[in-house]
């Protein structure tokens, strides 16, 4: 399996999804190697992902070193090859001077990973793989599973598309054998823009772990204040310049509300700077980063969570509020809104109904215990065991 | 002799907007004009105009042999009189052919006997004169909103001067007994109770054109042949009368079934048609003990479709908490949407029992979710006692219906 994040070294959707994946697949006897890039320093990595976590046979991991994240675009690279820990003459030879360059030589390594390590299958989780993978299948001739969490159309949030990124996309989802969507919202953005015919295409909706452990009641912010959350990268994808104008609104109406923003990116700055413009940085407090020992308390603190994407190919965060007693409203244009009934659900433009929407879970107690009471039932239909289950017959349809 | 009674359900709510927090005190009015006047024309077209010309074919074609029952709501009779008058025409029609009967209900369609009795007598009466007015006939039978049903309403509607009610024939209150008989009301003297064949009824209501049941397709001589082998006085076929072209759709063949239904089985020489008060003229077999409501809503034949969840609970409480004050403010304005807010059916949107029988729900349910009904609802409410404040009534009770904050509703 290639992958380009694994916890606790991730940032987002992507990790987690592929830790749950994994653990899911190691319950119904498979046996998976986790091929990751990373920084050096991987050892803490392995050790934290050594085989005693996972029941049954054992998840390994594979890493092979390269300075990408998974929601990095070509432009960020550059700035990471810039810093003075990793630029210099040497650093510009181990690493690619580029993304693309970094793509081919990770597909390059992962040729050669294919060709030690046995396998009957190969699952590639989103684009910066999908090069490895096609590698890979040249390598062993196994066949090749695309794993889409995300696409280009959804990672610019409607503002265009790198046609590089759009091209690997596109390359992977013609060679894979077969293609795995997270969502229908996402298929039909594979059928619709990358030319791939429906009946190859199999959508399979993410879960969400339930190992969290108990944690106590979190602090309050303050006595008075209810708290809304955004949780989530800050970039034009999730929507947070929205989840700000929805805040707006509402703190013309109420003024004992806190909105948290929590999580960082690229448009961390601009954001800081908007809440200024619309005079309420005294209402909305940022987080920056939140680690994942911090999420389920951070979940609880809020009275609502709030995931306002402007296009979500699934979105994990509202099942993790859900997990944690928190109602949700969610943006329509999410791949988690097809399979989640006990919740509110807006669309991300609609300041006024999302406002509105917020208003009333405040203030009335009824609708926010039922959201409370039916999402925490609900949630625990998500468990990770089906999406593997659902992998695995994808596998054994390709072998038989 | 099994008697065959057909009653059929009409009804139409007065269906909410999506009503916001910010139009509360500035904007009164809460129902989707156009999404109603859209749904009564084309439920008139695919269905009552051509189902009430069809039954009425089949009356004179069997000289009044066939006949039916009818609960019109006042909810929908004014919707067809504003959208589909030639809705009205047709049941009048129907009416002056001298075997149909118009049942009494509350006019609202409401749950009003859980929450006021003043009100339901009202709504009662409200509804019996639109009856007289209407179809020139007093009506002696009452059924209650989705055969909402116990000893205690049976008593009350005998005072009331009927003479028969139905309820629905659950399993729950029968036990071992057959529906195909007439009952007595435990703690009343003479009021009939007719219990509705639920298996058979919802045969046609339900799986119809269920391609998965074994029985499908249902032909009209295969229902005859059943109801032939009924053991009783009666078979109480009551359903939604929207059941014909709405629910079945008319490529499922419901029309055809309907149909050749009355001569299917009249094929049958012991099998004739009743109306409701025909059937309560008969001598009843035993006595029927109800105390808990029941309903011919879902598996549960409850009120759980209604009154289910804590939402559910809360809206329809807090709204009959201001029945007082509505009705000292003497504004026919305020008491009309007050009462067109008791419709059963804006409970029956909150409803989150969507495991079990979540396509029923989801299909009629105008929102996108209960959660999103319950808010326009409760936003609805909250004008409401603006309204009741504006024209000058005070109490503290009103001020802790008022639950959200002055800086939305203002000051008053």
């Amino acid at each position: 399996m290639f992958g380009w994040e694994f916890p606790p070294y991730s940032s987002g959707g992507l990790g987690t999804a592929c830790y749950g994946l994994t653990k899911g697949l190691a319950h119904h006897g498979a046996s998976v190697t986790f091929v990751v890039p990373t920084k050096a320093g991987s050892s803490e990595f392995v050790k934290l992902l050594s085989a005693a976590d996972f029941p049954g046979k054992s998840v390994r991991i594979k890493g092979i070193s390269s300075p990408i994240t998974a929601y990095m675009t070509s432009e960020e690279y550059e700035q990471v090859l810039d810093q003075p820990s990793v630029s210099g003459k040497a650093a510009k030879k181990v690493y690619g001077k580029n993304l693309w360059e970094e793509v081919l030589r990770y597909a390059a390594r992962a040729g050669s990973i294919a060709k030690r390590e046995p396998h009957d299958v190969i699952h590639a989780h989103d684009w910066l793989t999908y090069k490895a993978g096609i590698a890979a299948k040249k390598s062993s001739g196994k066949p090749l599973v695309i794993h889409v969490h995300a696409t280009e159309f959804d990672r610019g949030g409607g503002n265009g598309v790198n046609q590089g990124v759009y091209d690997i996309e596109k390359e992977g989802m013609h060679s894979a054998d077969r293609i795995i969507a997270v969502s229908g919202f996402t298929k039909g953005k594979i059928v619709e823009h990358y030319g791939i015919p429906p009946e190859k295409v199999e959508v399979v909706h993410n879960a969400v772990e339930f190992t969290n452990p108990s944690c106590a009641e979190p602090p309050r912010i303050s006595e008075h204040d209810r708290v809304v959350l955004f949780l989530g990268r800050v970039t034009l994808q999730k929507g947070p310049d929205y989840f700000l104008y929805t805040a707006r609104k509402v703190l013309d109406h109420m003024s004992d509300v806190k909105f948290v923003v929590g999580g960082k990116g690229d448009m961390l700055p601009q954001m800081i700077e908007k809440a200024a413009e619309l005079g309420i940085a005294d209402r909305v407090l940022f987080t920056g980063f939140v680690a994942d020992e911090d999420l389920d308390r951070v979940y609880r603190m809020a009275d609502l969570y709030v995931m306002p994407s402007v296009s979500e190919p699934f979105g994990i965060t509202p099942l993790e509020a859900m997990r944690n007693g928190t109602p949700v409203m969610i943006s329509k244009t999410s791949g988690v809104s097809e399979v989640i009934t006990h919740c509110l659900k807006a669309d991300f433009w609609d300041i006024d109904d999302m406002a509105s929407k917020i208003i009333a879970t405040l203030h009335y107690s009824e609708l926010h215990q039922t959201l409370k009471e039916h999402g925490s039932h609900e949630v625990t239909k998500f468990d990770w065991r089906v999406p593997a289950r659902r992998c695995i017959d994808v596998y054994n349809k390709l072998l038989c | 002799m099994v008697s065959v009674c057909f009653y059929f359900q009409v009804h139409q709510p007065v269906r909410m907007r999506r009503y916001p927090v910010f139009d509360i005190g500035r904007d009164s009015d809460y129902f989707d004009h156009k999404k109603n006047e859209q749904v009564v024309k084309k439920v008139a077209k695919k269905c009552y105009l051509p189902t009430n010309r069809l039954i009425n074919e089949l009356i004179r074609k069997t000289r009044g042999k066939f006949r039916v029952s009818y609960s019109i709501t006042g909810t929908a009779l004014e919707q067809f009189q504003e959208f589909a008058p030639e809705v009205i025409e047709s049941f009048k029609e129907l009416a002056d052919t001298g075997h149909v009967e118009f049942l009494s209900e509350t006019y609202y369609h409401t749950l009003a006997y859980l929450y006021s009795k003043q009100e339901f007598r009202e709504q009662v009466s409200l509804h019996k004169k639109m009856v007289r007015k209407h179809f020139k006939q007093t009506p002696r039978i009452f059924r209650n909103t989705e055969l909402v049903y116990n000893n205690e309403l049976a008593r009350t509607v005998e005072d009331m001067g009927y003479k028969g009610i139905l309820a629905e024939g659950a399993d729950h209150i029968l036990g071992w007994r057959s529906p195909n008989y007439i009952y007595q009301p435990q703690t009343s003297k003479k009021i009939r109770l007719l219990l509705k064949n639920y298996k058979l009824s919802d045969d046609i209501a339900f799986r119809f054109s269920n391609r998965g049941w074994s029985e499908h397709p249902l032909t009209a001589r295969k229902f005859a042949d059943w109801v032939a082998a009924a053991e009783g006085q009666t078979v109480n076929l009551f359903m939604d009368y929207e059941t014909f072209g709405e629910h079945q759709w008319e490529d499922t063949g419901i029309f055809s079934f309907l149909e050749h239904l009355p001569s299917e089985l009249m094929r049958h020489s012991h099998i004739d048609f009743r109306n409701p008060s025909e059937m309560a003229r008969l001598e009843p077999v035993g006595k029927l003990d109800v105390h808990h409501p029941v309903s011919w809503a879902d598996v549960e034949r409850d009120l759980s479709a209604w009154l289910g969840n804590r939402m559910q609970q809360s809206a329809i409480q807090r709204l009959y908490e201001l029945e007082s004050y509505i009705r000292r403010s003497g504004d026919k304005g305020l008491l009309e949407d007050w009462r067109k807010l008791q419709t059963s059916d804006h409970f029956y949107y909150m409803c989150t029992k969507w495991f079990s029988d979540g396509d029923v729900h989801k299909y009629f349910n105008p929102y996108d979710s209960p959660y999103d009904g319950f808010i326009a609802f409760m936003n609805a409410v909250n004008d409401i006692v603006i309204r009741l404040k504006t024209i000058g009534m005070k109490s503290k009770a009103l001020n802790s219906c008022y639950v959200l904050p002055p800086s939305i509703v203002g000051e008053i």
